[in-house]
This record gives structure tokens, sequence and C-alpha cells, in this order.
């Protein structure tokens, strides 16, 4: 079990020179066993800097990270051990395969947890079974492979961990509609079968409703929104404004139900909108 | 952390310093330099150091930002020191022992020529973005052409790779957080462990470093860049009033030293 809980964070980079900024200001949050979030905000609104101090990659400047009450930068040892519970998969993490063969990259993370063979091993193949990395793949060379596949098995490497919680920056950034489906029906899965706690830091608008109960909206450095897709979504003059949009699927039902059309359920995608349209069209309108 | 290393950095700003022509800047450097070593008594010392913070002052650079550029060089600087200090003849301080009234003299300037050596150039790369530097490089050698010197191939070889220094550094900090995030460990261990531990690091950083040059060389040839040859600058030099004025006063230090060299100053 693993409760995050974040208080009052803030993180300054290069403190004392001209190149002095501050990414994220008293931030305060907590993150319960088992939910999946998604993470939105503009470009350079501090979300990568936020994910990377709950594995204690980064020190907060003031503030601080708790997990079950425990203050994670509490010392070298507790830094450690964080980032064995906490898995950060980084944006583009295929820039950082170094082993010889898949299978040894992705047993990288639970090789330095010094854990026995036959264990790595097995996890070896339960974290490659999640993401859908052949086996046929694990004696090739990481670096010969393509873009999609090598993302695969970068997170991969991270689940092999078995963390409780797993956050990923952008896991889908520069793939193809069918490559981040997959991704993200690949991390859906893992959620559901280990009961982890799954972030998503995400540009998709669509993805972060599809995959996500709760979503964190971020801007200059502070969470401005949080709450489920519903809410966040009905609010979406306040989205544009912060340089977000709202899926047009959500746009179209919400300005349908605003005309009086009754539609049931969450609707955020294509197929849920015309799901919903068609059921409303079999029962007529008075 | 990796970000601490301040060798060659550059703090932009907007004082008279940083608006000097580039080219002007390091022939300053020059006779700065030639200055310095032309300095031989404890006046001359005083005025070096006072013409160096004055410097220091207009560029609003701190002190503390030249201590943590010569914290590297401290080493080598409390060694010449020593080496100094103890051999030199000359009058003991007491009877008997081996430290000299003349070996502290030397010390102590061996240590200010040194400090101020460095301050200079620090002053020089803070001020002067790298590629105003290497354009005032180029220029200034481009005499050289005509000796078949390959100046600008030379210089721009030189930009590119202050060009990219930031961008591994920072590429650097990428994949160490993210071997981190892996469980990867670079701070303990034998140091046969820690080499290894640097394998991680390495092989991605090479890999993109590769892939980062072949890019930029494509990009290049697609831009047609074919050398040198009849290449014009966006951001021509040009010699300002500042610039005039700098150079008068900088002939005016060298000459005040020299004249106080000749008196035994
Ligand atoms: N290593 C760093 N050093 C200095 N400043 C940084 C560093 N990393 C990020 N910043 C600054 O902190 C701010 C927040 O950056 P961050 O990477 O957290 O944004 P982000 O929300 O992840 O953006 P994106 O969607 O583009 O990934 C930015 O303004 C950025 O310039
Ligand atoms: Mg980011």
């Amino acid at each position: 079990m693993a409760v995050i809980s974040v208080e009052n964070l803030t993180h300054t980079y290069s403190i004392g020179t001209p190149f002095e900024r501050t990414a994220i200001q008293e931030l305060s949050v907590t993150i319960r066993q088992g939910e999946s979030i998604c993470i939105l905000g503009h470009t350079g609104s501090g979300k990568s800097t936020f994910v990377q101090h709950l594995n204690a990659l980064l020190q907060p400047s003031s503030g601080r990270v708790l997990i079950d009450g425990e203050d994670i930068n509490k010392d070298k040892i507790s830094r450690r051990d964080v980032k064995r519970r906490v898995g950060l998969v980084f944006q583009y993490p295929e820039y950082q395969l170094f082993e010889e063969t898949v299978a040894e990259d992705i047993a990288f993370g639970p090789k330095n947890m010094k854990l026995p063979k036959e264990e790595i091993e097995e996890r070896v193949l339960e974290a490659a079974g999640f993401t859908g990395v052949d086996k046929a793949l694990f004696t090739r060379s990481p670096l010969e492979l393509s873009g999609g596949q090598k993302r695969r098995i970068a997170i991969a490497g991270v689940i092999a961990m078995r963390p409780e919680v797993l956050i990923l920056d952008e896991p889908t950034a520069g793939l193809d509609p069918a490559g981040s489906r997959q991704i993200m029906d690949n991390i859906r899965s893992y959620r559901e079968k280990s009961g982890a706690t799954v972030m998503i830091v995400s540009h998709n608008m669509v993805d972060a409703a599809r995959y996500c109960k709760r979503i964190i909206v971020f801007n200059h450095g502070m969470i401005c929104m949080d709450g489920t897709p519903e809410e966040i979504f009905s609010r979406s003059e306040e989205l544009t404004g912060i340089g977000l949009d709202v899926p047009k699927a959500a746009e179209l039902a919400m300005a349908l139900r605003r005309r009086g059309i009754e539609l049931e359920g969450p609707v955020f995608t294509h197929e849920q909108l015309l799901r919903a349209v068609r059921r409303a069209a079999e029962v007529p309108v008075c | 952390m990796l970000k601490d290393i301040t060798l060659g950095q550059y703090f932009p700003g907007d004082t008279p310093v940083h608006r000097l022509d580039p080219r002007t800047k390091l022939i300053l450097v020059v006779v700065y330099i030639i200055a310095l070593f032309n300095a031989k008594g404890w006046a001359s010392y005083a005025v070096m150091i006072a013409v160096t913070l004055l410097c220091m002052w207009i560029s609003k650079i701190s002190l503390k930002n030249i201590f943590k550029g010569l914290k590297p060089m401290m080493f080598i600087i409390a060694l010449t020191a020593l080496l100094n200090i103890f051999y030199t003849q000359g009058t003991p301080i007491r009877e008997g022992w081996i430290i000299t009234w003349e070996g502290i003299d030397r010390a102590v300037k061996m240590m200010l020529r040194i400090t101020l050596l460095i301050t200079g150039t620090f002053l020089l790369t803070y001020t002067t973005s790298p590629m105003a530097l290497t354009d005032g490089l180029e220029k200034l050698f481009s005499p050289l052409k005509k000796l078949k010197v390959p100046v600008h191939e030379m210089t721009l070889m030189m930009s590119m790779a202050l060009r990219f220094i930031p961008t591994l550094i920072e590429e650097t900090d990428k994949i160490m957080s993210a071997q981190k995030a892996r469980g990867a460990d670079f701070e303990t261990g034998s140091l046969i462990e820690r080499a290894k531990a640097l394998l991680p690091i390495l092989v991605p950083l090479f890999v993109s470093a590769f892939r980062r040059a072949d890019e930029l060389a494509i990009a290049m040839e697609s831009r047609c860049y074919h050398g040198g040859e009849g290449r014009t600058h966006m951001k021509q030099l040009q010699f300002t009033g500042l610039d005039i004025a700098a150079f008068l006063l900088g002939a005016v230090f060298l000459a005040g030293i020299f004249i106080m060299k000749r008196f035994g100053l």
C-alpha cells in the first residue's frame, strides 16, 4: 500500500544563478493506492519536475513528499528505497537503453535490487508480457529495434521492478495512434493485474479521459484543477484559457446536453459519443 | 549537479562589458595577461587587482561566481604557493628555518598571478557568448587564411563543440536520472564497481552524440553548407565608440604597468 502525500512542494532550478527558475510552487496533493491519474498541463507547466519528486530524483526546495507518512527524503536509504516503490518512466525512455540484449536491459532494474537470478528471469518474462515485448526479441540488441519497440522495452525495464506506483512521463509521445493505444492498453492491464497506482503525464485529452479516473491539471507550476474527467471537461473555457482543449467528442456531447438531449454515461471519445447518440435516438425525444 | 560546472559558462547580461565587441575583449584579455606578467612590485599587483575588481563590478559578475570557477584550480594554486615558500633562497623568517621572507613574497605573488590570470579569462567567457567568441576569433585570425590555415573550419568546429557542451551535459543529467530511477547506484561501491556503473550512462550518451552529429551533418548539408568561401555573417561585428574607449583604457593600463616596472614598483 502506498499513499503519497505531497505537502507545499516548491522546486526552484539553479538557485542563486541568473538562470534561477521556479518550476513548481506550493503544490499539495494526495494520491491513494490504486488510483489512475492523468496529469495535464501546457509545456513548461512543471509536470516533469513534479513527477521527479515522487521518487526522490529531485529534492524539494521546500515542502515535503511523504509515502505512507514517511518523508522520502529522510536519508540516503529512503531515497534509494523509494525508487523501487515508485517506478518512473521518463519522456523518450528509449534513449536510456544500453545493454547488449533486450532481456539484459529489462533485467537492469531487478539486478540493481540484488534479486536472485530465477526471480530476475521471472520478472523479465512478466514485464515483457505486460508490455507486449515478444520473446523472440530477447536476444536482439535494443539499439537496432524500432522506436515503438524500444519504448516498450524501456517501460518493461521499469515494470520489472514491480513498482507499487508506476509513473509514465508522456509514454506515447512520438508514436502513431495504433502504437500509442497499444501502449496505453498495456499500462492499463498492468494496473488492473497488479493493483498498482498509475500516473500518466500526457498532452492527449482523449487518452486522459479514456484511461484515467482522475485528472490533475497543471498551470504555471500550480495545480489548477483536480477531479474526474467529467468535472474537468465541463470547465472547457478555463481549459482553453490555459492552452489546453477539451476532446471534440466531449465538447459536442456537452453542447447536445445543453440542448436537452439526454446522453447516457461519460462521453469523451468518438466511440462513446456514437454509442450514446445511437441510444438517445432510440428513445424518442419529446 | 553537473550543471554546476561553470568553466566556460556564459552569463547573459547587458553591461558595457557585455556590449563590447568580442574582438576587443579578446585583445584586451591578451593585454591583461601581458600586464600581469610584467607586474613585479606590490604596487603593480595592487593596480592589477583594482582593475580586475573594477571590470567585475562593471560586468556585474559576482565574486561568488569567480570563486566557483576557481575551485577546481585551488589545488594547483596551493601547490605552487607551497613550492615557492619552501624552495626560495633568502633570509629565513626565523634563525634556522627554511621558510624565507622572499619565499613568502614569491608565493603570495604567484598565487595572485594565477588567480588573476584565471579571473581575467573567466571575465571574458562569462560576458561573451560562445558564438560571439568564435566569431571574434575567426575575424582576428582571418589574415592566416592567406597562409592556407583553415581558420573558418577550426572556429566552426570550436563553436559546434561549445554549442554541444551544454546539450551533452543536459543529456547526461537526463540519462543519469533515468538510470537512477532504475536503481543504478553511482555513489557507493569500490572503484571498479563505480567505473562499471558508468557504462549505463556512457553507452546511451555516445549513441545519442553520434546520432546528433549525424543529424547535424545532414541538416547542414541540406542547407547547402559548403565551408567558409564567400560566407557572410548574420551579425556583422562592428567596433563602436565603446570599443575605442576600452582600447584607450587598456593602452593606458598597459603603459602604466610598464612604467611601474621601470621604476621597480
Ligand atoms: N534541469 C532544468 N534546469 C533548469 N530549469 C529547468 C530544468 N528542467 C525544467 N526546467 C524549467 O522548469 C519549468 C518546468 O519544466 P518541466 O519540464 O517540469 O515542464 P513540463 O510540464 O514537463 O513540460 P513539457 O510538457 O514540455 O514536458 C520549465 O520552465 C523549464 O524551463
Ligand atoms: Mg515534461
